[in-house]
């Protein structure tokens, strides 16, 4: 005869309890009450689904089959509304009375409503369950909203309806966002983002009052006399365990239903689990700690010896583009020290404190990349004497040469938490692999690790890639190839914080597994190298695609065009002349204007490249770069000078930016357009770089694409000048040059940096002309004309090596 | 018995480059790697017949430039998923010079 187990509350806790306790292969015969209408889901996950990422179907943790199969007596929508623990029943609301043998409270949490006058009126809601998320759903578009609570709930509760399209704005007590994880300046980084997505945020700020209207809510009254008008208000300051129904029936309450190390009330045939216990003195609010309490009052029930035991956790951001981890304890004290990273350029911030050679808090703003190994050292106590110097860039560069990411991964104990959001360990994933399982979507089907908010998918990956080895495929765009398992941002981090300036330095440094990469790294190296160290560094033309290493395009049967450059777009009827002549001489089969206003001679055999670059460089032509991951085409139309609707002299300015940019290598090609007005007919709205002249100056946009994909330009500023067009120019370009992954054009660079931090960039003005200076400074060296010089110093090399088709006759 | 002829100084080709050397049936690309050892293979991908004497030359291999088909320079056989093999012809440096061996030519005459 099975025992009878009655829950109450289907929450996270509760579910994942259920769970452990089916795996252990319990005798027991379940039946679980909720108040909510449906069963078990991620609750954390509202937060996607209120963001529009994810819809409710996906954050169910347990369906009805699972119930089934587990002989699960549902009673959704039904409360308990007594508890006599003498006779072991609980009686529902609508007086069903139960017996059972083991009762577990899992009754959660009930958000916090402050008390102010209004706090009643329709429209007024907390965010807690799926009943709120869908009101608030329901109010997106064109509604304003007033949050009040600038912590985790609150800041995903606004970014959510932001993302939905309302005017959202969220006021907040303290003077920086989420202060108890944040110190002040991630506190500022954060608040910057979500000002960024559209949201005002009013920080130190006292709500007074709620204003109503015929009973619905109007405004939030602040006690500096501000009116907030809202259609909705939602109130996110935190929560409160639900000990009501454990009160009424006697149990031992705090904050909390006391539990024990094992769960156990003061009724030693009632357990409690999740945020509505009270165990030591704490109360829990993250998921972490309530799966550690499911295992453990899994255990209890089975009657197995188990332990809950507190443990540090940590805090993410589940609010998309906004990368944010905090963990431990980061406030001032006497004997601590703290060490901070700070890279306004990238967006990063991290700052860990130290006590004693140990971490015991960490935040991290904008590259979250490493927040589980610092994690793993706040748990482990680590002594952090040896690796202070390097600690604050990560597991990768420690011990002298950068570390393998997947070594740190290996080190990683098997109770080591991989994925958060479900609760998954090391171990679980290590089990799921033995028993077959051996790619991501498997895992995330039998585990369910990296299902939820995704975070964590690379760190599954690499527990993949160790346990399996070679059998594994790490998916591409992990490393940059397969000479390197560092990608290219860790390559461009090394190459600037460890002053790498030569090709053999980084393979040394970052433990290149070839003896001298190959054409996927070593492009990128080359052009990370003399971007970074213009003047330490040599080009290596080697490590260049053939049509740069030799100046022209190479075509499909290994002939090369050749496309002369010409200023803006404009060119003479003596050049004209000369091309025509060339074509003629040196058997061009065609001759085509191509998509930047330039002449593109095809079919040229390579070892007739130098004498027909010589050919235009005698009347005056010089390379075209139309071959380069640099400037190729300013294209122009033709502005004042001819036009009737031409408001500058876009042609002008053309020649003026195209003398000033080129020879400059960038990460992938730059074309440039200025239209003379607003009608475009230079089609710069669609270039890497575009200007359009208007009547008050110059609008600059950028991100402008039309190949793979084809992109608008975002205004980037207008300026009342040409000469300060081409300075934003030169900045902009340099800020692209330093920054973005090899092979990336502006706008995939942009949808990684955002157009925001960009801006900040330009309109600093000593920031925009330390750029143009370093931009200056690269032009010193890279501004000349390749074609004069292979003619020069190397034409010889174009021609075969030697020719033995005589002595093959003989 | 080897016949071998001196072409050029290894000079005359970079480190990780190569040049050609034209012969009555098609050229041949010289190859050196950055450990200055020399090979001769046909300059023609198995592919598209992409030149690859043009192509980025790193470890004991070469990238066909026109669709990144990565090519021994040891045994001529293509690397990876890809299938085929170009042909391969003795070569190797004496003295600073870069020596073929004739018989290759005539094999080429007699393909």
């Amino acid at each position: 005869m099975s025992k009878k187990l009655i829950v109450i509350g289907a929450g996270m806790a509760s579910g994942r309890a259920l769970e452990h306790l089916f795996d252990e292969g319990a005798d027991y015969d379940v039946t679980l009450f909720n108040a909510e209408p449906r069963g078990n889901y991620n609750r954390i996950m509202l937060s996607p689904v209120l963001s529009g990422e994810k819809t409710y179907a996906e954050i169910v943790t347990h369906d009805a089959d699972w119930y089934a199969a587990n002989g699960v007596t549902c009673r959704f929508g039904e409360k308990i509304t007594a508890i006599d623990r003498a006779a072991k029943t609980v009686t529902a609301d609508n007086g069903d009375v139960l017996a059972y043998d083991k009762l577990m409270f899992g009754t959660g949490s009930n958000p916090f409503i402050i008390p102010l006058p209004g706090h009643d009126l329709d429209g007024v809601i907390a965010y807690r369950d799926l009943e709120d998320t869908e009101l608030m759903m329901s109010m997106g578009a064109d509604n304003k909203v007033v949050v009040i609570g600038g912590g985790l709930l609150g800041l995903e509760a606004a970014a959510g309806m932001a993302a939905r399209g309302a005017d959202v704005t969220v006021v907040h007590i303290m003077g920086h966002l989420m202060e108890r994880q944040l110190d002040e300046a991630a506190g500022y980084l954060l608040r910057k983002a979500l000002v960024d997505k559209g949201i005002t945020v009013k920080c130190s700020a006292n709500s007074k009052e709620i204003l109503g209207e015929n009973g619905k809510v109007r405004a939030l009254l602040l006690d500096d006399g501000t009116e907030l008008p809202c259609d909705l208000l939602v109130m996110a300051v935190g929560i409160r365990p639900n000990i009501a129904l454990g009160q009424e029936a006697g149990l031992a309450v705090g904050r909390g239903i006391h539990v024990d190390d094992q769960m156990i009330t003061s009724d030693p045939d009632i357990v409690a689990v999740g945020e509505c216990v009270e165990h030591d003195g704490a109360v829990f609010g993250l998921v972490a700690p309530l799966y550690d309490q499911a295992k453990v009052v899994a255990q209890t029930l089975m009657g197995n010896e188990a332990q809950f035991v507190q443990k540090e956790i940590s805090t993410k951001l589940k609010v998309t583009g906004c990368d944010l981890f905090s963990a431990g304890d980061f406030a001032d004290g006497d004997g601590r020290e703290d060490i901070v990273f700070r890279d306004p350029a990238r967006g990063v911030y991290r700052r860990l404190v130290i006590e004693n050679n140990v971490v015991i808090g960490a935040v991290m703003y904008g590259d979250t990349a490493d927040s589980n190994w610092f994690f793993g050292l706040i748990k482990d106590k680590t002594d952090i004497a040896e690796m202070r110097d390097t600690l604050i860039f990560g597991p990768a560069y420690q011990g002298g040469t950068p570390m393998d990411p997947l070594a740190a991964v290996a080190a990683l104990p098997r109770d080591a938490e991989i994925c958060g959001c479900n609760g998954i360990c090391k171990g679980q994933i290590e089990d799921a692999i033995a028993a077959g399982h051996t790619d991501l979507g498997a895992i995330k089907a039998t585990t369910k690790a990296s299902a939820s908010c995704g975070t964590c998918t690379g760190l599954v990956e690499q527990v993949l890639a160790v346990t399996l080895g070679d059998d594994f495929v790490m998916p591409a765009a992990q490393s940059v190839c397969g000479c390197t398992d560092m990608t290219h941002e860790d390559l461009r981090r090394m190459i600037k914080s460890q002053k790498l300036t030569s090709m053999q330095a980084v393979f040394q440094e970052c433990g290149w597994k070839t003896s001298c990469g190959c054409h996927v790294c070593r492009p990128a190296l080359n052009f990370y190298l003399l971007a970074d160290w213009p003047i330490e560094y040599q080009d290596d033309p080697q490590s260049r695609f053939i049509n740069e290493r030799k100046h022209a395009n190479i075509q499909k049967d290994g002939t090369f065009s050749v496309v002369p450059r010409m200023w803006g777009g404009i060119t003479t009827p003596d050049e004209l002349r000369a091309i025509a002549d060339a074509a003629d001489k040196y058997m061009v089969p065609t001759v085509k204007v191509t998509g930047g206003q330039r002449i593109d001679l095809l079919g040229v055999k390579g070892e007739d490249l130098p004498a027909i670059w010589k050919d235009l460089n005698d009347a005056g032509m010089v390379s075209g770069y139309a071959y380069s991951k640099g400037l190729r085409t300013v294209k122009t139309c033709v502005g004042t000078d001819h036009c009737r609707f031409g408001t500058q002299d876009s042609t002008g300015l053309g020649i003026k930016l195209e003398k000033t940019l080129h020879g400059s290598w960038t990460p992938h090609k730059l074309k440039l357009g200025v239209s003379g007005c607003p009608r475009n007919c230079a089609e710069a709205t669609c270039k890497d770089i575009g200007i359009v002249c208007v009547d008050s100056g110059y609008q600059v946009s950028i991100g402008g694409a039309a190949g793979m994909d084809v992109k608008e330009t975002e205004l980037l500023i207008q300026v009342p000048t040409e000469d300060e067009t081409i300075l934003v120019i030169k900045a902009v370009t340099q800020l692209y040059r330093e920054n973005a992954k090899y092979l990336d054009r502006i706008y995939k660079w942009l949808a990684k940096v955002g157009m925001d931090w960009v801006k900040d960039q330009i309109e600093d003005l000593d920031n925009r002309q330390a750029l143009v200076d370093r931009f200056e400074l690269s032009q010193s060296v890279y501004r000349h004309d390749p074609w004069a010089r292979h003619v020069d110093e190397q034409a010889e090399t174009y021609q075969p090596l030697a020719n033995l088709s005589m002595e093959a006759a003989e | 018995m080897s016949d071998w002829i001196d072409i050029a100084p290894l000079e005359a080709i970079q480190p990780r480059g190569a040049r050609l050397i034209k012969t009555a049936h098609g050229c041949v690309a010289v190859f050196r790697t950055a450990e200055d050892e020399v090979y001769a293979l046909d300059n023609a991908c198995p592919h598209k017949q992409g030149p690859l004497a043009e192509g980025i030359v790193h470890g004991k291999a070469v990238t066909c430039p026109l669709h990144n088909w990565v090519i021994s320079l040891e045994t001529g056989m293509v690397q990876g998923a890809d299938e085929g093999q170009v042909s391969t012809y003795p070569a190797r440096v004496e003295d600073g010079r870069i020596l073929l061996d004739v018989a290759f030519i005539r094999s080429r005459s007699a393909a």
